[in-house]
């Protein structure tokens, strides 16, 4: 069991609770190979998932996590567009705890809403997301992924490549290596490196090819395409060019390099069809891991006390 | 309604006795009694009493001029749920201040001769005075003028588009321009639009660190610059309102070594807090310009003992619960601050910083007095009453039971404040703080 009441974000989260997270998450990895893929630890536990931003792998990996723990699982998803106009969020959520639930696991653009929930309600929260703050559980994922390829964390270089500014993912993976005893780079364009990151515990390095022969593992994260077109990142092909995850960079490389991507990935973008469909990528793995990883934090935080 | 606030008309005689009066003018504290007949000053010092005059024995108390507050948001017309002229005249006076100045962004805004006219004729019955500030442009937009003479006459004593700084240049050297003749300081919420962008708090590791978009410095600073130079320019008087930034501290000082026609006002949440007080997301944090960082708001204090800030003011700003009760990026800028003023003040800047309690007095007083070329001789035999008598020592906790504004979205509650005020009067009032 953890120390922790909700899981919120990985900013000074306990180093043990992380292990024992990414520990029991292996045990349910097996589950997920078996043919008959579903155990009894949380029958009788109700959980929200409350969706207010669109998302397909993070809902459905939630979604099948609970199940296979034999959760009771609603699903709301709503735009917070509609919300504003009407009920307010405060309101949502205390309507949904009337309804006798023990945990929400919340996904918002908002940053600090799920701290805000805690105010508000009793349930346990996992943040699913919340804007550009944290994304805990995909960091959790991450880090199994890695111990996964290399048998540890400890002492691995890291390298998150991308827009470092508006990236919960990158936050969060900062905030877990960085308390696993990882060594982390970030690397992308310098108006998306916000100017004290380096407080956080990372290097900073805007030489892709630099950051790749250090690396043993690369985190490539998305590129919203929003972003361009505002003065960001000028164009696809110059972000291909000085920061994309190319072939070509790789072969220049000696040794074989892990390759990792939350997605959805914008292939030809930040990363090139043939680095994502390679042996070198675990993105996949990660995948897989994720649905672990989410049953193994639920156990954790809502399995019965033994 | 707050019935900790006891609001009576003055007796005919009245007498402070053994109380500490504190002359911000003179400078100067001595110990005495004070009469007042008909709500207006008759004797200071040693006297005979008259034996018909009511009494307060005001040992351990001090007696000074009513505090003057620049910067307030009473939201009458159109937000009446969240504050009125009268609600909050109460909350001035449970926080020592008889006279305010009030701020145009209003629904709609205070932009014309008949909206002044309208503050100007529901403040009378109000306990306080009430000072309206007209826009500055039309309907608060930024692009045309508004009718300021006009203004001016119905009661108008500055000009402030405060809320929506005013981006384009020109417009704000033709405002300071035409404000000449009137001789009244034009107030710019100073922040660059397109540099604080969508930031919702000081751009630093904090905002990194909580994943909110950031609003920099720079944006205040580089605007305070500007409005500066114009001022420079025009020779038009220019008042800066809650000085945030080290920066705009450093450029404010600058200049007021070659222009007298400048002054600035600090609030006593930039002095208080640094955005590290954010880190639990907690929205009653949420103002414009942001919480800055540590080394800001040392800069800040260090201002004021210089004297490059002028005076204090709150910008107290009413909203309901369910505007801040919400996520951060929903919720509401500004925070309520007439009440807790005094106490936070006295704590941080004289028992905490070394400020003497005359210069803090001074800077609730007779400064803002001086910047709207308000009276300042209120101890003067003659003079209406207009005072305030606090315990500078009392130390005692911000509490939500004892608001008398219509909000409480204030960061200070539950927090320790030391200096608490006791009787506030004005205009022929006398208001007990129980």
């Amino acid at each position: 069991m953890l120390k922790q009441k909700h899981l919120l974000g990985l900013e000074n989260f306990p180093k043990e609770d992380i292990q024992s997270i990414i520990d029991t998450a292996f045990n349910f990895r097996e589950v997920l190979d078996r043919p008959i893929k579903k155990v009894p630890s949380l029958q009788g536990v109700t959980i929200v998932n409350l969706f207010f931003e669109n998302s397909t792998r993070t809902r459905i990996s939630f979604e099948l996590a609970q199940k296979r723990l034999s959760a009771d699982t609603v699903n709301f998803s709503a735009s917070t567009s509609s919300l504003k106009k009407g009920e307010s969020f405060k309101d949502t959520a205390q309507n949904i705890e009337a309804m006798k639930i023990d945990a929400v696991v919340m996904r918002h653009p908002t940053p600090g809403s799920p701290k805000h929930l805690t105010e508000f309600i009793d349930s346990k929260i996992i943040n699913a997301g919340d804007g550009t703050h944290e994304h805990p559980t995909q960091a959790i994922l991450d880090m199994m992924s890695l111990e996964e390829k290399f048998g540890k964390i400890k002492g691995l270089n890291v390298a998150i490549v991308g827009d470092i500014d508006h990236s919960r993912v990158a936050r969060s993976n900062i905030y877990g290596l960085v308390t696993m005893g990882a060594h982390v780079t970030v690397c992308g364009p310098p108006n998306l490196i916000p100017e004290h990151i380096t407080d956080l515990g990372v290097t900073v390095n805007y030489n892709i090819d630099e950051v790749l022969e250090w690396a043993d593992a690369v985190n490539v994260l998305r590129i919203q395409r929003e972003r361009m077109g505002i003065g960001l990142i000028p164009s696809e092909r110059e972000y291909r060019e000085l920061f994309g995850i190319t072939e070509e960079r790789l072969t220049r490389r000696n040794n074989e390099l892990v390759i990792m991507h939350p997605g959805p990935m914008n292939r030809g973008v930040e990363i090139d069809d043939s680095v994502a469909d390679s042996d070198q990528a675990i993105i996949l793995d990660q995948v897989l891991n994720g649905v672990a990883s989410r049953m193994s934090i639920l156990y954790l935080l809502l399995g019965k006390k033994e | 309604m707050n019935k900790k606030l006891n609001i009576k008309k003055l007796p005919k005689k009245l007498i402070f006795q053994h109380v500490n009066i504190l002359d911000p003018l003179k400078e100067k504290v001595f110990k005495g009694n004070v009469l007042i007949i008909n709500g207006k000053i008759s004797e200071i010092g040693k006297f005979e009493q008259p034996a018909d005059a009511k009494t307060i024995n005001c040992e351990g108390l001090t007696l000074t001029h009513g505090f003057c507050d620049l910067h307030v948001h009473f939201r009458e017309p159109g937000d009446e749920n969240k504050e009125t002229l009268m609600s909050g005249s109460r909350a001035a006076l449970a926080g020592g201040f008889t006279r305010v100045c009030t701020m145009p962004n209003t629904t709609p805004p205070i932009d014309s001769p008949e909206s002044i006219s309208f503050i100007i004729q529901k403040s009378k019955d109000c306990p306080i005075h009430i000072h309206p500030f007209g826009a500055v442009t039309q309907g608060q937009k930024g692009k045309e003028i508004t009718e300021m003479g006009l203004m001016y006459q119905a009661g108008a004593v500055a000009f402030s588009d405060d809320g929506l700084p005013i981006q384009n240049g020109l417009v704000m050297r033709k405002a300071l321009e035409y404000s000449k003749m009137l001789d009244v300081p034009i107030i710019n919420h100073a922040e660059d639009d397109c540099l604080r962008c969508d930031g919702v708090m000081n751009e630093g590791i904090m905002s990194t660190r909580l994943g909110l978009p950031g609003n920099p410095s720079i944006s205040e600073s580089t605007m305070v610059h500007r409005d500066l130079k114009l001022a420079e320019m025009t020779g038009a008087k220019l008042h800066v309102p809650h000085v945030s930034t080290a920066a705009s501290v450093k450029h404010i000082k600058e200049m007021k070594s070659v222009n007298n026609k400048i002054t600035a006002e600090v609030t006593p949440h930039h002095l208080f807090f640094n955005d590290e007080d954010l880190v639990n997301y907690n929205t009653n944090l949420k103002v414009a310009p942001p919480i800055r960082n540590n080394s800001s708001r040392k800069a800040l204090i260090k201002g004021i003992k210089q004297g490059v800030i002028d005076c204090i003011a709150t910008d107290h700003a009413p909203h309901s619960l369910h505007e801040k009760e919400t996520t951060f990026d929903c919720a509401s800028f500004g925070m309520i601050g007439l009440e807790s003023c005094f106490g936070i003040v006295k704590r941080l800047l004289v028992d905490e910083e070394g400020l003497s309690l005359i210069h803090l007095v001074k800077l609730l007083t007779i400064e803002p007095r001086r910047i709207m070329g308000f009276s300042s001789n209120l101890l003067e035999i003659g003079a209406e009453a207009e005072l305030v008598l606090f315990d500078a020592n009392k130390s005692w906790k911000f509490d939500k039971a004892n608001i008398s504004s219509k909000s409480s979205n204030s960061p200070f509650l539950g927090k320790e404040l030391i200096g608490k005020v006791k009787y506030t009067i004005s205009k022929g009032n006398i208001a007990e703080i129980i």
